[in-house]
């Protein structure tokens, strides 16, 4: 509870700030000071210290895994304004509204990671998605970001409309808006789910499966992350990102596991085929697509529909590992996908080749950032490989090695346009220099402190996990 | 404690060296106090307390950070601490760029090698078999050759989707484990059906065998062994592809005791299959480098071949021929490097008359070569005798296939010999001159090994003896 109200008040605080504060580049301290005190009542919470006791009549529930989930959310948004927010700040004129609009972004969130209620989901993936739309579009004076704006907006508003449609029939089905299958008077004491509740649960898949840019339903994401400004796209990949995941999973384990998983052929739905198929079609886009990519930044997109079909292995098998496994994911991805958009947005050419040499120019950075790289390969000692460990666990844990198999096959075609980046930074040379600006020692130094904890959680992920039980 | 040191001093040196200026000779010292460890280790009983370090690391999975001793593991570590001062001291002169990182990544790599041969517990074994990959990969792709980099992602991705493919394996026998762990006594006793044996056999075969490399897998191996620089090849030839071997005797056959039986004429043809292929395409190449690598897949073959016998004698002949397959290759290496540094070429018809030049040298390479063909009194005949053995009591006539390899390897080798030392000078040669000081006090010292293995291997069969047997006895 306390971080929904904190985000949105410090939201507010950073919008009377540009009114109030003439000094523009002092907006970014408020805004990182809002971030940590946000980090912290919000795990005041999960120790059990809420500081408003509002009644919500059973719409939130505050469950630790949720609380540690928003957490990530959190510190990663914290980690991303240290890194990035000179960056910010150079988009437009508007610095402290956009710091505002992460704010609420936030804010949606920390209801996303805590709901109990469709309507609260509907609020937060909306609370979530509209300053997000803005953001897209901040570059306003730049056409691919208006159209990229435009396209988010649209898609948008698309898959919410299903989302709401999919939410009428379960309310419809079983008359009452609470996730959890146990409190519905309807279908209670029955295994199977009526016709329109299966419909309404397969809409809910698609509006849910848009929002995480899950195949086939992921053809704005690449668009969208490219023609935003690159500094957002890297917000939108990452934070936002593994939040809906917590969302999706949530839906789905309520409904599914109490009922009709347990039975699986339902009105004929094979939900495990179908999430195995919308799984492989997710790496199958996200990998091959990306091989072909020129521009680094474009090829991050794919990676990141990629990623997402592993995180999808999540809802597959809904088991412990895959809890442990969709919180590690969920830390690790959005770390290393922050550094590398970190030091792509300093970058003063996106393609393979603007990388050439880095190595000798910069090490530090190339060092960080072949570190983030790692981690989204899965390769051990970093983070990125007990992400993958704990998901490939979960699903030959439940018997279904075959489709470990696939994943990690397409782990090894993930391979290729990492280490892509990573032979343009130390295998190559190139005549142009610089060909970064030459990056501040706080810089470097934020960029150090996120691979040594990427290392750290790849050696010890149990610092992470026990945060769930303890 | 001592399996500790030996993963920290190579890690912490090779950190080091990398982040100080004249890292050389500190990789030289470190990889000395290595040896030294490694030696100790060797004469302390495996038992003793003093070799295991035993810690937990993730309790909620059931892995521990456990390093312990067997005969074969210390072998092994004896075979790399041996491999890297000599390395090191070869190449010493070579003056690679960055040679403070170049250095340091070898002593890295030597850590994820050491922990390999240490590990007794498989996720540990797993995050170790990756970790010297990595080294590996940045040391051939930023000193190879012209086509290094394209060669060495190949190598990358193959022994890359080899271990994933070993890592759903490794988590389904977990998941059959009694006590969730995945301590090796625990996989032993996994309980496994025949028929998810002989799937998950594959899962792990596949990646050793890409390591090793057996045909149909080897293709990355004779790419990277030319494209990499020398001192890289050393390391990959002489103690890297040991690590399929190892995994097989440590992981493979315990494990899945019914499907290696089930398999085994098919993969002992392939691998004799794979010999006299390599062995034919040695003889026709040009280039003393594919040479190497050709005769080295060859020899790997009826290694691996002998892995699946099920016989003591042909284990046996493993761990002795592993030692020593190690020890010889590394030898052929520092030649091939001493003549390309000085020559800037590897090419045979560009050779010649080097004897007359560097006698030295050439009677070094000799006893090296011999030691290629597995001459009595060379170890490598030891070695072969013993593989052989074993081939024979398991099928006559796949043995006598086999053997058609031992003639081919004395075709190319002697070719090799004679087309690079002897036969008249040309306006290249003729400027030869000896080789470095540190060139030749490591042949001197691997010669001298070559030949006292080859008289006495009695000592080589008793540190391994107890591996064996365990193994003997797992299998049944």
């Amino acid at each position: 509870m306390n971080a929904i109200i904190f985000s949105a008040i410090l939201g507010v605080v950073m919008m009377f700030c540009s009114a109030f504060v003439t000094n523009r580049s002092s907006y970014k301290y408020v805004a990182a000071i809002g971030l940590a005190l946000l980090l912290m009542v919000n795990l005041l919470d999960s120790n059990g210290l809420t500081i408003f006791l509002i009644d919500t009549k059973g719409m939130l529930s505050f469950s630790k895994v949720g609380l540690l989930f928003n957490s990530i959310c959190i510190g990663a948004t914290l980690i991303y304004v240290l890194l990035s927010s000179k960056e910010i700040e150079k988009v437009d004129n508007y610095t402290a509204e956009y710091f505002a609009l992460i704010f609420f972004v936030l804010c949606g969130i920390s209801i996303l990671t805590s709901f109990n209620n469709l309507l609260m989901l509907f609020l937060g993936v909306e609370i979530m998605s509209i300053p997000l739309y803005i953001l897209t579009g901040s570059d306003k004076k730049n056409l691919k970001s208006n159209e990229a704006a435009l396209k988010y907006f649209l898609m948008g508003a698309f898959s919410t409309g299903i989302m709401l449609l999919g939410i009428a029939f379960i309310y419809g089905a079983t008359g009452t808006f609470a996730i959890d299958g146990n409190s519905r008077p309807l279908s209670m004491g029955t295994p199977f789910l009526s016709i329109l509740e299966v419909a309404g649960c397969i809409l809910m898949l698609i509006s849910m499966s848009f929002k995480v840019s899950a195949a086939p339903f992921h053809f704005w994401t690449p668009d969208v992350y490219d023609g935003a400004p690159s500094v957002f796209t890297s917000f939108m990949a990452t934070v936002v990102k593994v939040a809906g995941f917590f969302a999706f999973i949530k839906f789905f384990e309520g409904r599914i596991v109490s009922t009709s998983m347990a039975v699986n052929v339902n009105v004929g739905v094979n939900w495990k085929m179908l999430f195995a198929i919308i799984i492989i079609a997710t790496l199958f886009v996200g990998n091959i697509t990306a091989v072909f990519q020129q521009s680094v930044k474009r090829m991050l997109a794919y990676s990141s529909i990629a990623q997402a079909g592993f995180m999808l292995f999540a809802l597959f098998s809904f088991n412990d590992y895959a809890k442990e496994g969709i919180v590690l994911y969920a830390a690790s991805y959005s770390l290393a996908t922050i550094g590398i958009f970190a030091i792509l947005i300093k970058m003063k050419d996106y393609t393979f080749e603007g990388y050439n040499g880095l190595a000798k120019h910069s090490p530090i950075v190339a060092f960080v950032n072949t570190v983030c790289l790692l981690s989204l390969a899965g390769i051990p000692l970093t983070a990125g490989f007990f992400a993958k460990y704990f998901m490939l666990a979960s699903v030959v844990k439940l018997g279904y090695a075959w489709l470990a198999i696939v994943g990690v096959l397409f782990a090894a075609v993930s391979v290729y346009y990492y280490f892509k980046v990573i032979a343009a930074m130390y295998f190559k040379t190139s005549e142009e220099n610089p060909m970064i600006e030459v990056p501040a020692k706080s810089f470097q130094a934020g960029l150090l402190v996120l691979s040594i904890i990427i290392i750290l959680l790849g050696i010890m992920p149990q610092f992470l996990l026990n945060w769930m039980y303890f | 404690m001592i399996a500790l040191l030996l993963i920290l001093v190579p890690l912490i040196t090779g950190l080091l060296c990398m982040l100080l200026p004249n890292g050389k000779l500190l990789a030289l010292l470190g990889s000395v106090v290595t040896l030294l460890l490694a030696l100790v280790a060797v004469n302390t009983n495996s038992a003793a307390a003093s070799l295991v370090t035993n810690v937990n690391w993730l309790p909620a999975l059931g892995a521990k950070f456990h390093l312990a001793f067997d005969g074969m593991g210390k072998m092994l570590v004896l075979l790399t601490a041996v491999s890297l001062p000599l390395i090191i001291a070869a190449t010493y002169k070579n003056g690679y760029n960055d040679s403070g990182k170049f250095y340091g990544l070898l002593m890295l790599a030597q850590t994820g090698l050491m922990g390999v041969f240490l590990s007794i517990d498989c996720l540990l074994f797993y995050f170790f078999w990756e970790l010297a990959l990595i080294p590996a990969y940045f040391l051939c792709s930023i000193w190879g050759g012209e086509k290094r980099i394209t060669v060495t992602f190949k190598f990358f991705v193959y022994t890359f989707i080899g271990s994933l493919l070993m890592l759903v394996g490794i988590l389904y026998v977990y998941f059959h484990t009694a006590d969730a762990s995945f301590s090796m006594d625990a996989f032993y006793k996994a309980t496994l059906s025949v028929k998810e044996q002989n799937v998950l056999f594959w899962l792990f075969f596949i990646a050793f065998a890409i390591k090793m490399p057996v045909f149909p897998f080897h293709t990355w191996q004779p790419d990277t062994y030319e494209q990499a620089p020398t001192g890289v090849t050393m390391l990959l030839s002489g103690v890297m592809v040991k690590m399929g071997l190892f995994a097989v005797v440590r992981w493979l056959l315990p494990i899945f005791p019914k499907a290696a039986l089930a398999y085994d004429t098919v993969i002992i043809s392939i691998a004799v299959f794979g010999m006299l292929y390599a062995s034919f395409i040695a003889i026709k190449q040009d280039d003393i480098k594919r040479l190497i690598a050709y005769s080295s897949i060859a020899h790997i073959g009826l290694m691996a071949a002998a892995l699946f016998t099920n016989q003591q004698i042909g284990y046996q002949g493993v761990m002795v021929q592993m030692f020593n397959h190690g020890v010889n290759v590394i030898g052929l290496w520092i030649v091939a490097d001493a003549i390309e540094q000085q020559l800037g070429t590897r090419k045979f018809s560009e050779l010649g008359g080097l004897a007359q030049k560097a006698p030295s040298l050439a009677i070094l390479f000799i006893v090296m070569a011999f030691a290629n063909v597995a001459l009595p009194l060379t170890n490598a005949f030891v070695g072969e005798f013993l593989l052989f053995n074993g081939l024979f009591r398991f099928n006559v006539v796949l043995a006598a296939i086999a053997g058609i390899s031992i003639i081919l390897s004395a075709v190319y080798t002697l070719n090799a010999v004679q087309k690079i030392f002897y036969g008249a000078t040309n306006h290249k040669t003729a400027s030869v001159t000896e080789a470095a000081f540190g060139v030749n006090l490591s042949l001197v010292i691997l010669t001298v090994t070559i030949i006292v293995l080859g008289i006495y291997p009695q000592p080589m069969i008793q540190l391994t003896e107890d591996s064996v047997n365990t193994l003997m006895l797992l299998v049944k």
